[in-house]
């Protein structure tokens, strides 16, 4: 794989080309903000843009996805039989342009997630359909991220191709071969030459110091911190201050947690089952038959939140489970963030000690 | 292109080939061979998976039975692995909109079936040991059912096998034929307690832990299996670490709320684990481990 260099005035040219053979999805601008959405024209492309509201994780695991169909049979004896036919839409290959490091992070966990232990083909699917154009981020989005301090300020190895803004032209990595094959066949490029190679060092290096460290403890230190502190008082005031409205795992590129729900046409013989995204924060996620919660308190479930997100993915996945996006301290209506729980916990766990 | 560092998982039913495409959430139809009332608010189904296929599960072990169009649950096989032909039992509580419409099946019908899936008892490490199951309400039928059968059909290779059971009162307790036969066979020591005695009642009367006082156990070749609801393990627990059972001879059962029965849906964590994959069983000492356990 080879570094190479794509003028400015040509990314319309290349989005262009890239439209006659694929559904290309960037970030683009809303009333609300910046969202992932479908680009029509190659100026809607936003790539300098700070922040969306929802991660890319919708392109591999849709908020509702049909995951089979049924028609059922009632024979002259009252009995019921099924026919179960399993629903794989047609992806239609597609090129996601301006993924931000840390959205890349997420999707490796994505990837660890769905195509480990039983293969789950739906996502597998999209996946694999779905070119990943990352975009290298030289400035923070906005005061809510922490990518410094989760180690996602740098791409991990998911993206196809890789971008970095330089003054007139973008410097592109190439991930996978069929990385490289869309860029070559779609857009003039030159190869990167030794001071290409160079200034773009530079460029990489010197963006470090713009990025802010908000954790008093280290990613590393976190799960301990997190362990230390189960029993913390901090679960129950942020019990009290969160509202469950499920906002922060809506928003969250790592929460990939799913319901999954059967409906019926209205002829009552045929329907589907899908998966729909869930909250962790929702009252009737840990609900069994019976009445018992497994966690019946909003201190409960925040607490998990936190846990899954600092300690407990990583330990079934190998890797933490926040990537410092900043999305769900965006998104929470009362203020309730991980920098300030995790620094928050340290202190109460910490306290300073009393002067003689 | 995703590599899966680890073989992907297997089980009977899963993952499913049709048109090109694999999928882990596509229930194989079984077939209702019989319904039998047994209380009532339990009923016990015979399954029949297609070609009579051997559901290969181990005592434990759940399945994700649906209804399409009205939603899919978790629920413990009650056959063991050695009565386990073409056919597989379940024993169902009328408890929600599901299986209040899972009682209205009849022979014939067709229900999904997904699995089996998650740890069941390791029964394979009892061999040898004296083997105590307290399991109570319909924890008898599954999952401890499919354990003692398995045990009873090796009976050779196990020490005592004592079962004590506990029900809220007499009209609930499952399995009177299986506990009258128990009652009169020399190797099987039966203790059966009901919370709430009624007229004709004549046995013990109190919670599961009242039964206790009246075993003797070898606390070094003993393994004990409870399975219950939440609060029962906090006493049962409690009485058999103070016969000398240490945390790792005690197995239990979680019950959790489960979406897919494949590791994915996250509905089934335990703090940072899946009973869907993980448990449902565990050890006391395992379960000691994490918070949410108990």
């Amino acid at each position: 794989m080879s570094l190479y260099i794509l003028s400015k005035e040509q990314l319309g040219e290349f989005v262009e080309k890239l439209q006659a053979k694929f559904r290309v999805v960037g970030p683009v601008r809303t009333e609300y903000g910046y969202a992932f959405d479908d680009i029509t024209k190659p100026e809607q492309l936003e790539l300098n843009y700070s922040t969306t509201i929802l991660p890319p994780k919708k392109y591999f695991l849709p908020q509702r996805e049909v995951l089979f169909e049924f028609e059922s049979e009632t024979d002259d004896k009252g009995l019921r039989s099924y026919e179960v036919r399993p629903i794989f839409q047609e992806v239609e290959p597609t090129v996601i342009f301006g993924v931000h490091t840390c959205d890349m992070h997420g999707i490796t966990l994505y990837d660890r997630v769905f195509a480990e232990g039983y293969r789950d083909e739906h996502y597998v699917e999209r996946r694999e359909n779905t070119y990943i154009i990352g975009m290298e981020c030289l400035t923070p989005c906005d005061d809510a991220s922490f990518c410094k301090d989760m180690g996602t300020l740098s791409a991990p190895q998911v993206y196809d191709l890789h971008m970095t803004p330089m003054n007139d032209h973008y410097m592109v990595d190439t991930g996978t071969e069929r990385g490289e094959k869309l860029l070559l066949d779609h857009v003039y490029v030159e190869m990167a030459r030794k001071e290409d190679i160079q200034q773009l060092g530079q460029v990489l290096s010197s963006k470090w110091p713009r990025f802010k460290m908000r954790l008093k403890v280290t990613r590393d230190q976190t799960p301990s911190l997190l362990t230390l502190g189960y029993k913390a008082k901090l679960w129950e005031e942020l019990g009290e201050k969160c509202l469950a409205c499920g906002s922060c795992t809506n928003v969250c590129p790592t929460c990939f947690c799913f319901d999954v729900q059967d409906e019926m046409d209205i002829n009552m013989t045929d329907g589907e089952r899908s998966r729909v995204w869930d909250s962790c924060q929702l009252r009737e996620f840990a609900l069994v038959a019976g009445g018992h919660n497994f966690r019946d308190t909003k201190a409960s479930r925040v607490r998990h939140r936190v846990m899954r997100k600092g300690k407990y993915i990583k330990q079934v996945h190998g890797i933490t489970g926040c990537v410092g996006c900043g999305r769900c301290e965006r998104a929470c209506l009362v203020n309730i963030t991980i920098p300030g729980t995790i620094n928050n916990l340290h202190d109460e766990m910490h306290p300073e000690p009393e002067k003689a | 292109m995703i590599a899966s560092s680890a073989p992907n998982l297997t089980t009977t039913t899963i993952p499913k080939e049709y048109d090109g495409h694999t999928s882990i959430f596509l229930p194989t139809m079984a077939t209702v061979v019989d319904v039998q009332p047994e209380t009532k608010t339990e009923k016990i189904f015979t399954l029949r998976l297609p070609d009579g296929e051997n559901l290969n599960h181990n005592p434990g072990q759940f399945v994700m039975l649906s209804i399409p169009g009205v939603g899919e649950a978790p629920f413990g096989v009650m056959t063991s692995p050695s009565r386990t032909g073409e056919t597989f039992k379940l024993c169902i509580r009328n408890a929600g909109d599901l299986t209040s419409l899972i009682h209205q099946l009849k022979p014939g019908d067709q229900v999904g079936i997904r699995g089996p899936f998650g740890r069941g008892f390791p029964h394979d490490t009892f061999v040898g040991k004296d083997i105590l199951v307290a399991p109570g309400g319909l924890a008898l039928a599954a999952p401890a059912l499919s354990l003692i059968d398995e045990i009873l059909d090796h009976r050779t290779d196990y020490g005592r096998l004592i079962i004590l059971y506990g029900a809220r009162n007499p009209s609930e307790l499952l399995l009177k034929d299986r506990l009258a036969e128990w009652e009169k066979r020399d190797d099987v020591e039966l203790q059966v307690t009901v919370d709430h005695p009624d007229d004709e009642w004549t046995g013990n009367v109190g919670v599961i832990t009242t039964l206790f006082e009246h075993i003797q156990i070898n606390p070094y070749k003993t393994i004990a299996v409870t399975i219950g609801p939440p609060i029962m393990y906090r006493f049962v627990t409690m009485e058999l670490l103070g016969k000398g059972l240490t945390p790792d001879q005690i197995w239990m059962s979680f019950e959790r709320r489960m979406k897919c029965g494949v590791g994915k849906c996250g509905h089934c964590q335990v703090n940072h684990r899946y009973a869907c994959q993980e448990g449902p069983s565990w050890t006391y000492a395992e379960a000691l481990a994490f918070e949410e356990a108990l």
